[in-house]
């Protein structure tokens, strides 16, 4: 038996709604049809007027979901795209972002992201927006880019007292497979190490971590040890777990699918510029997608984002030096 | 179904009604005696930011508080000290928001109008127009889906709410979910200094409801005694499970949009019109002359309630304002997910 990425989601979802009678699900598709994706598929069946369809209304889910979470739910709201959730933006980053300071009232929501391109996605179904949910206080986004972590870290998310945003990569949803899901998990806000080395540092996340993993293989072959960080969780941002890493390495590259202003990788450079200067050996360098909207055919796209082959050739430029 | 009731003015008051009458009318006054002390304190530099006041729509807001049972929930906007306070909101709740004091519920995190309690059903607004009415929706889909019943939830806007994209959502939410909710819209001619002529283009407000496929509600927000009637018969029909209410109300803003803001946009016509009449100066006519309320007893009433402001402004100037050293600079209600290496980072 193998489970996939989504099937690690549904089933996620599924546990949260066995064991929690305050969990429900609210967004579009999401009932009867089981979501665009099908990370809710039968949920609506098993758990009866637990799992329900929502108009087009990205602001009004989240604002609903905000009331549901004060009155001592655990609303889960599937964005059925994460460009969706622009619309959804305000009441995420302002209502959802800002109860808990303002009132002392915990706002325990899970925003699901089904985000990240995938070929022919194009410019509105494709986008990485962690950075921007990451930037608002009061918000916690999780980026997780194994089968075990789409399964743990959901059901941690919807315990959390906090909102969640829930970055699940539409690329893995098929494509990555484990053989069960897990029954113990690292605590989230740590990093993992996902590949050992000693010559180069590369923190990463969700997605990104195969494209790097690919990457070190490919170098390996070259006498390289690439040593792969995955975040697992963009904020909070487990910075000792990377900074341990860039010790032991001495060079450092970020690797992110999201735009290239600002961003992940930026944040982490600053925060090893900071703290561990001293630890580097060569400047740090940082790769991103280019600083357009996501191209639709996939000639474009693959040039658009960072992939194996664009990692290794970065790396290498580092290792050289 | 839907169903546009249009009420007309009470005729042949009951005792009863005579009683919550003087009750609302006592909310009014309360409310626009709290409104001049804070536009007195906002003159005398002793409040930081701006200064809200609801001259002018008290008789309304009033009518909200007063329709209202605790178990229900509120999300007032700026103009609704007379409903705040017949929800149950003190005085010293308000004074110490304005004042930023740390003992008040927002503990100067936060201040004006952006006060509540979100676990005693009274919700704190957000600046950003119509966000509320979905949470409103929120608090009442989570309740029902407890088997709770008999709550209504009630929220306030004005004219230009209405164009925002979440004043849409949400009202279109809550008639697909059938919920209690009453949306009350002050329609006082101006959002900020925009008149109603840029702002919509539908004939009337109360239209709006059609097109939601919800009941409608018009009335003089001038007169206590048709505001009470049909806010209540509003909030009635969403308690007994006929969906969402949409109450409109005509009216005239009488101040500015806050106490920086002079308004002299608003065009002289309205002033002379039924609809810019002085709500409280109205209702204490009615009441004097039904012989409700008397001259003597307003008196003893106004420096009952100045005394009790004054008290309570006292209080708040006396407590501690917020501590930066000791503020905890925490967004986040889990300690081990807050973020520990940012420079200006809790710990």
């Amino acid at each position: 038996m193998s489970i996939t990425y989504l099937e690690a989601i549904r089933e996620a979802q599924a546990t949260a709604l066995r064991e929690d009678p305050r969990v429900f699900i609210y967004g579009q598709d999401v009932g009867a049809f089981g979501g665009a994706f099908k990370a809710t598929k039968n949920l609506a069946k098993e758990f009866p007027g637990r799992v329900l369809d929502s108009p087009i209304s990205e602001d009004a889910m989240v604002g609903l979901s905000v009331g549901a979470a004060i009155e001592g739910m655990r609303p889960i709201i599937e964005m059925q795209f994460a460009d969706f959730s622009t619309v959804g933006f305000n009441q995420i980053v302002n209502q959802a972002g800002t109860l808990f300071w303002r009132t002392n009232v915990p706002c325990p929501i899970t925003v699901r992201l089904p985000f990240g391109g995938t070929s022919g996605g194009g410019p509105f179904h494709s986008q990485s927006l962690e950075l921007i949910y990451a930037h608002y206080p009061g918000l916690v986004v999780l980026t997780p880019a194994t089968v075990e972590d789409a399964y743990s870290m959901l059901l941690a998310a919807v315990a959390i007292d906090d909102p969640v945003i829930f970055c699940e990569h539409k690329f893995l949803y098929y494509h990555l497979k484990a053989e069960k899901l897990p029954t113990e998990a690292l605590p989230i806000g740590k990093a993992r190490i996902h590949r050992e080395g000693r010559d180069l540092t590369i923190v990463t996340y969700s997605a990104m971590v195969h494209e790097a993993d690919l990457a070190a293989t490919e170098l390996s072959a070259e006498g390289w040890e690439i040593e792969v960080v995955d975040l697992r969780s963009v904020k909070p941002l487990d910075t000792d777990t990377v900074i341990a890493s860039v010790a032991r390495t001495g060079r450092l590259l970020c690797v992110g699918e999201a735009w290239p202003w600002g961003g992940v990788t930026a944040e982490v450079i600053a925060r090893v510029a900071g703290e561990g200067f001293g630890l580097l050996d060569v400047p740090p360098e940082r790769l991103n997608a280019k600083d357009t909207p996501v191209p639709y055919h996939p000639d474009l796209w693959a040039a658009h984002r960072p992939t194996a082959r664009a990692i290794a050739a970065a790396a290498r430029k580092i290792l050289r030096r | 179904m839907l169903q546009t009731v249009v009420d007309a003015n009470p005729a042949g008051e009951t005792a009863t009604s005579h009683d919550s009458m003087l009750a609302a009318y006592r909310f009014m006054l309360r409310a626009r005696l709290l409104d001049d002390k804070f536009a007195a304190l906002y003159r005398a530099g002793k409040i930081h930011g701006g200064v809200f006041l609801g001259r002018g729509q008290e008789a309304l807001s009033a009518a909200v508080g007063v329709s209202l049972k605790k178990t229900d929930v509120f999300a007032p906007l700026i103009r609704d000290a007379a409903g705040r306070l017949a929800f149950g909101e003190t005085v010293l709740d308000a004074v110490r928001t304005y004042l930023g004091s740390s003992l008040g519920p927002m503990r100067g995190r936060d201040g004006n109008v952006h006060r509540g309690r979100p676990t005693e059903g009274y919700l704190p607004m957000l600046s950003h127009l119509g966000a509320m009415v979905s949470v409103v929706n929120g608090v009442l889909f989570a309740r029902r889906m407890k088997g709770l019943s008999g709550m209504v939830g009630v929220t306030c806007l004005g004219d230009g709410a209405t164009s925002t994209g979440s004043f849409h959502e949400a009202l279109n939410q809550a008639a697909v979910e059938k919920l209690p909710l009453v949306l009350v819209l002050a329609d006082n001619q101006y959002a900020y200094s925009t008149p109603t002529s840029r702002q919509f283009a539908c004939h009337d407000l109360a239209d709006k409801a059609i097109g939601y496929g919800v009941e409608s509600h018009s009335v003089d927000g001038t007169d206590l005694a048709a505001c009470l009637k049909t806010v209540g018969a509003a909030v009635a029909r969403a308690r007994a499970g006929h969906g969402p209410q949409l109450v409109v109300a005509k009216l005239l803003r009488l101040c500015g949009h806050g106490e920086h803001d002079d308004s002299n946009y608003i065009d002289p016509k309205f002033k002379n019109l039924p609809l810019g009449r002085d709500c409280l100066k109205v209702a204490e006519e009615l009441l004097f002359r039904e012989k409700i309320l008397d001259a003597a007893t307003l008196t003893v009433w106004r420096s009952q309630i100045i005394h009790e402001i004054d008290e309570a402004v006292a209080t708040a100037q006396r407590e501690p304002a917020p501590d930066p050293f000791t503020e905890d600079w925490r967004a986040l209600a889990s300690e081990n997910l807050l973020e520990t290496h940012l420079e200006n980072a809790a710990r």
